[in-house]
């Protein structure tokens, strides 16, 4: 079976730099892959030139197909992608948000069909926002807009999730609960590429971690293999050991 | 029944009592309307009937040009008369008028309008808050301004100027069928592009690149809107003049009962900018001034202070960051 995303040795000139060197990536279905790296490792970047959204040199496929050349459409179809900081500028209500997933299908918020409204619903309970669905974007929690955020990409039912720090704010309760959205998501046969600065949360949820440092990648593969002291000591210029607590880790620094 | 759908009804009620009060109230007083004698009629059909219709379309198209900016330019400040559209419209017709193919004005307001929208777009899309765009539209329209003043100085009748200068003020005085017709065409067009580019608005909700990840056109979207606007507000500026803040105001007050879908506030915006307008034309006709009060200037001394206060909300809000 093919791949979902195949990047081979993208490179990203932003600028005079090179926000990404020669970075190769593939992700099959079922995989949950984290991307860490300090601010500016090149992680947003990566995702941006998965996604087509901007130009890069090495070849990258997307689905098969060359995500550059695919209209925004066929590429919504291929992955969600959730930014950074997401926004939504009209405090429309938090279903109205969801719905937007739909688009790709050919929804709106004010025209779901049978199966769209199915997408949204399942999308709403999987984040846990049944009973704010009603309220507006802007009567919410900062944690409640990043699900409903994650629950629109959910919505759009395409095979690769693509998320920029889904966890970014969230108390740690809040964290899990996405983390077991990804898990959940993975064992439905997709796949999920999200960036974290939680080292702790990547260790757990992902069975592969990239971790990135200049545009580069350090070190790749299971978390107690890839996140070694002088792996971690280099990216983020602390010494810094990843510790195992049952099922889940840790990240200490010091 | 929705939200949507009841204030579109509500909103088509008012329009149709709008239109019925213009036709009964005016500065000669009329017992009743449907009185058949031959000064009743012409009074009626042939003074009062287009000149509501005309106010009525042309508030309509710069309410729908100002709903269908704020989406695309994600900025309630966004209006046609606030960008300097209706500027550059009010330029074209000028030229037009002043160096004799009167003509083609309706055209070269169009064309104006055209060009100002791109302008705006293009700058409007990289500037980083809503005051910085309205800041834009200052400078477009000054620009506009004093571009009209140019026109008028060069224009080689100068016994026009006084009845040019009174037109960019912004009326709809003595209108006739014709103007009701091509204020219509130009609208229903608008509309059409405009309708278009609905869902397109819904999706930049999430921003420009989100929008474009869940799989909207933004080119296409962009387009639509600009073609838009630049047909509404070249319609409306081409019968009427210059009339400003109705494109903000009554999306405004649409948002306060039909919600902030940006799809969704097309339809009743361009309804309430049709109501608005009818209305302050009938207050024009009724107040007791020596010469009648133009409906420009009536638009924005009561639409100035709605402008003022949405910009003070957003600037407390943090909104321009």
């Amino acid at each position: 079976m093919s791949a979902l995303l195949e990047l081979d040795k993208i490179s990203v000139k932003l600028r005079a730099t090179h926000a990404l060197n020669g970075v190769s990536l593939r992700v099959q279905r079922g995989e949950i892959i984290a991307l860490l790296g300090p601010n500016g490792a090149g992680k947003t970047t990566l995702m941006r030139a998965a996604l087509g959204l901007i130009p890069a040199a090495g070849a990258r496929a997307l689905g098969g197909a060359d995500p550059a050349k695919l209209t925004n459409r066929e590429r919504a179809l291929r992955v969600a992608y959730l930014p950074q900081r997401p926004q939504s500028i009209w405090p429309i209500s938090v279903e109205a948000l969801v719905a937007l997933g739909r688009f790709a299908h050919g929804a709106a918020p004010d025209r779901l069909g049978a199966e769209d409204q199915e997408a949204v619903d399942a999308a709403i309970e999987a984040c846990g926002l049944n009973t704010l669905r009603a309220r507006g974007m802007d009567e919410i929690s900062g944690g409640e807009k990043a699900r409903a955020h994650l629950a629109r990409a959910l919505a759009q039912h395409a095979p690769l999730l693509m998320l920029d720090e889904p966890s970014a704010g969230l108390d740690p309760a809040q964290a899990l609960a996405v983390a077991e959205i990804l898990r959940a998501h993975a064992a439905k046969n997709g796949a999920v590429v999200f960036s974290t600065h939680d080292i702790g949360l990547a260790a757990s949820v992902a069975r592969r971690v990239v971790l990135m440092h200049e545009g580069r990648v350090l070190t790749e593969g299971e978390p107690e293999k890839a996140l070694t002291r002088d792996a971690l000591e280099a990216a983020y210029g602390r010494p810094g050991r990843l510790e195992r607590i049952g099922e889940s880790y840790v990240a200490l620094f010091r | 029944m929705s939200a949507a759908l009841r204030t579109n009804l509500a909103l088509v009620a008012l329009s149709l009592a709008a239109l019925f009060a213009a036709l009964w109230l005016g500065p000669t007083p009329l017992a009743t309307p449907f009185a058949d004698d031959e000064a009743t009629r012409t009074i009626i059909w042939d003074i009062r009937l287009p000149r509501a219709l005309a106010a009525w379309l042309v508030g309509a198209a710069l309410g729908l040009a100002g709903a269908a900016l704020q989406g695309l330019l994600r900025n309630p400040l966004a209006d046609a008369g606030v960008l300097g559209l209706s500027g550059f419209a009010a330029l074209g017709a000028v030229i037009a008028f002043a160096f004799g193919f009167a003509t083609f004005a309706p055209a070269l307001a169009v064309l104006f309008a055209l060009g100002a929208s791109l302008v705006v777009v293009a700058m409007g899309w990289a500037a980083r808050g809503p005051a910085s765009l309205a800041l834009i539209g200052v400078g477009l329209s000054s620009f506009a301004g004093g571009l009209i003043a140019l026109a008028l100085n060069l224009a080689p009748n100068p016994g026009a100027l006084a009845d040019l200068v009174n037109w960019t003020l912004g009326s709809v005085e003595a209108r006739s069928y014709e103007h009701v017709a091509l204020v219509g065409v130009l609208f229903l067009i608008g509309a059409g592009f405009i309708f278009a580019a609905a869902r397109g608005l819904q999706a930049l909700t999430l921003g420009e690149e989100a929008a474009a990840a869940i799989g909207a056109n933004i080119t296409r979207t962009r387009s639509l809107v600009v073609l838009g606007a630049a047909a509404c507000t070249g319609g409306a500026t081409a019968v009427a003049g210059i009339i400003g803040f109705v494109g903000i105001a009554a999306p405004h007050f649409v948002r306060a009962v039909a919600g902030h879908d940006p799809a969704r506030l097309l339809l009743p915006s361009a309804l309430a900018g049709g109501v608005m307008l009818v209305c302050a034309d009938i207050a024009v006709r009724l107040l007791p001034t020596d010469t009648e009060l133009k409906l420009g200037v009536a638009a924005a001394l009561i639409g100035g202070p709605v402008f003022a206060l949405i910009a003070a909300r957003l600037a407390s809000r943090g909104g321009d960051g």
